[in-house]
């Protein structure tokens, strides 16, 4: 007995073990990816760093200071020890090394982001369930419309119109930006998700405002999660509600409520927590856009602005560190979605 | 009173259940899928759309009104509101906002026609050759695929765009180079449930080479599924190429992009709403055309996958 707890214990291991690996591939690959759009810029390496009138001893000099005139193999060598070690450059906008412009800027994106995974969720599950138990009716209606607006519309565009309505016409919420100017040296920035700092100074009134600009980016991430999320769990709910246990339960004389509520979404829970997961991943991307529209200083508008002044030590990192993000939530999805299902567990 | 006579009809050929020579069955096959198809409203919908959408590419000059490039006087026809002379109004240059979205059409059709030319064709050969030949070879290009798919779509096409330069053909590539690895995997999944069937053993004892039965017998077997898939990508490319034109990156001023309209609009968007809103708008009705297409193609050719 003891023996196969054991073995089972090994199996989950080994199993674990492998999608690290999968994951550390992929990783290797993303760094390939990037830097042969690195190389691809039809912009002389050398010439950036020694500018258009050095003489050709400095201009051999720093070639060879670059690796220049080493073989790809042993270039691409030196671009992954320089990552390792944390170094993608320095940025040719702000004068400070990518990494730390990038952990400036990435709290604004992840309490965007976070914001608008909550709302997804909170709503998202609720109504895939609802629009399941009722196939055909009203929800699923709803849930058919909110998914086709998701899939269709471009996010900048919908930004635009929220603020335009909300912002301009209505006066609900702030404006673009994190905060007011007025309230921007009311508290100190230490974990820089706004909310959470003024709140733990006990700076209601920033809070509030803060909050106020918050909400309308958020909520608008949170729309394009929930139509993702509403629809998979929609589709996994069904899937749930055609199994036999389903039709005992309901001879057994379980209410139907904690049929649908407990059985049969506890069932439907380790998929959702993949898609969850999943949508996190996309409201990273989505965020590139909404932030161009919200002057919200994250990492989306931070690579926007690099893009646009041909910054491509800074393109270069968001890029890796957001695939990063990718392969590193995704690896967790799966790690997850192991640990959780017995299904999967019992396989090992 | 008289039977009238049983005279069989167009219809009646086509949906006949002895067809008489393979052309009748191709066609009667063709129109038995499109009946079903025609009982989708949406999916007709959707097809409307489209077919709107390429007519107006076609016919752009004598449809517009206006020069989609030129305005007209800066002094008093700027920022005009929607009027009758100016349905959707004019834009900071004074150009007839309806008539660049008309001539826009003509952007947003060849860059999605281009990514589907590009980006299908090679996710196919991916995803059936290593299907097909599995072991190492699939090893392999799955971990390119999974690379490819590692990143988020629009991000990795900001990359490549800012690498290779701002323009419309470079976002054509950026956007094909990121498409194709859902083919590639679709086409996979395809082929391996093809790759063992008993058809496949006989052709191969038959001994027609590798090359032959991947392009002759596999690919015409993935094409249904991988053409739905297709379909309701065009939503995404459409989206994709808008968004690099909003950032700047995709088509370059003054040519009438959807997404650079937009971005163009911004400025004047609290007091003239209709700049920004009308080329999204056009998006909007675009994308949502080809999500219906994709749904009521997906009933009709990819019965496996209708939920």
């Amino acid at each position: 007995m003891q023996r196969q707890g054991r073995g089972r214990a090994l199996a989950i291991l080994w199993g674990a073990l492998k999608i690290v690996a999968t994951a550390a591939v992929t990783f290797l690959g993303l760094l390939f990816v990037t830097f042969v759009i690195g190389r691809l810029v039809p912009v002389d390496p050398v010439l950036a760093v020694v500018g258009d009138r050095a003489t050709a001893s400095t201009y051999d000099r720093v070639f060879k200071e670059l690796g220049l005139d080493q073989p790809i193999w042993v270039q691409f060598w030196l671009y992954l020890t320089d990552v390792f070690r944390g170094d993608f450059g320095e940025s040719f906008l702000t004068k400070r090394p990518i990494l730390q412009d990038i952990g400036r800027v990435f709290p604004a994106t992840l309490e965007l982001a976070t914001t608008g995974v909550i709302i997804g969720t909170v709503l998202g599950i609720p109504l895939g369930v609802l629009a399941a138990v009722r196939q055909g009716g009203l929800t699923d209606q709803v849930v058919r419309v909110i998914g086709l607006v998701g899939y269709s519309a471009p996010i900048f565009w919908l930004a635009l119109l929220g603020l335009l309505l909300f912002y301009a016409r209505l006066g609900w919420v702030a404006g673009p930006g994190r905060v007011d100017i007025a309230y921007e040296y009311d508290f100190t920035v230490r974990t820089g998700i706004l909310l959470l700092d003024t709140a733990l100074q006990g700076r209601w009134a920033a809070f509030g405002n803060v909050f106020s600009h918050l909400i309308l980016p958020g909520s608008l991430l949170g729309y394009f999660s929930m139509a993702y999320i509403s629809r998979m769990t929609r589709s996994f709910m069904l899937g749930e509600l055609a199994q036999e246990y389903v039709i005992a339960a309901r001879v057994k004389g379980v209410p139907e409520w904690r049929i649908i509520w407990v059985h049969a979404l506890k069932n439907a829970a380790v998929p959702l927590i993949t898609v969850v997961v999943l949508s996190y991943m996309h409201l990273l991307e989505g965020s590139v856009l909404t932030e161009t529209v919200f002057a919200w200083p994250g990492l989306g508008m931070y690579l926007t602005n690099s893009l646009q002044n041909a910054d491509m030590n800074a393109v270069l990192g968001c890029t890796l560190l957001i695939g990063t993000c990718f392969v590193g939530l995704n690896m967790l999805s799966d790690l997850l979605y192991r640990l959780l299902d017995p299904r999967v567990r019992r396989r090992g | 009173m008289t039977v009238a006579p049983h005279v069989p009809s167009r219809r009646d050929w086509l949906l006949t259940e002895q067809p008489a020579s393979r052309r009748q069955a191709r066609l009667g096959q063709a129109y038995r899928t499109w009946l079903a198809f025609r009982g989708n409203p949406l999916a007709m919908v959707g097809l409307g759309i489209i077919v709107a959408l390429i007519l107006v590419a076609v016919f752009a000059d004598l449809i517009a009104p206006y020069n989609p490039i030129v305005g007209g006087d800066l002094r008093t026809e700027r920022l005009l509101p929607p009027s009758a002379a100016h349905l959707m109004g004019t834009d900071d240059q004074a150009r007839d906002i309806f008539s660049r979205l008309v001539h826009g059409s003509r952007l947003t059709l060849m860059v999605v026609a281009l990514v589907a030319v590009i980006a299908t064709p090679i996710g196919v050969f991916v995803g059936t050759t290593a299907g097909y030949f599995g072991g190492w070879v699939d090893t392999v290009l799955m971990r390119v695929t999974d690379v490819f798919l590692a990143f988020p779509r629009l991000i990795l096409a900001l990359a490549f765009v800012a690498a290779l330069g701002p323009g419309i053909e470079n976002a054509i590539i950026a956007i094909a180079i990121t498409s194709w690895p859902p083919y590639a995997r679709l086409a996979r999944a395809e082929t391996l449930t093809i790759r063992d069937s008993d058809f496949i053993a006989a052709i191969r004892l038959q001994g027609a080479s590798s090359a032959r039965i991947i392009w002759g017998h596999v690919v015409p077997l993935c094409t249904s599924s991988v053409i739905v898939r297709v379909t309701f990508d065009m939503a995404g490319i459409i989206l994709t190429a808008a968004g690099l034109g909003f950032i700047g990156l995709g088509a370059q001023p003054p040519q009438p992009e959807w997404g650079a309209m937009i971005a163009a609009g911004r400025r004047y968007l609290i007091d003239q709403w209709w700049v920004a809103t009308m080329p999204g708008l056009a998006i909007f009705v675009v994308s949502l055309g080809f999500n219906f297409l994709g749904d009521g193609l997906r009933d009709v050719l990819d019965p496996k996958a209708r939920k």
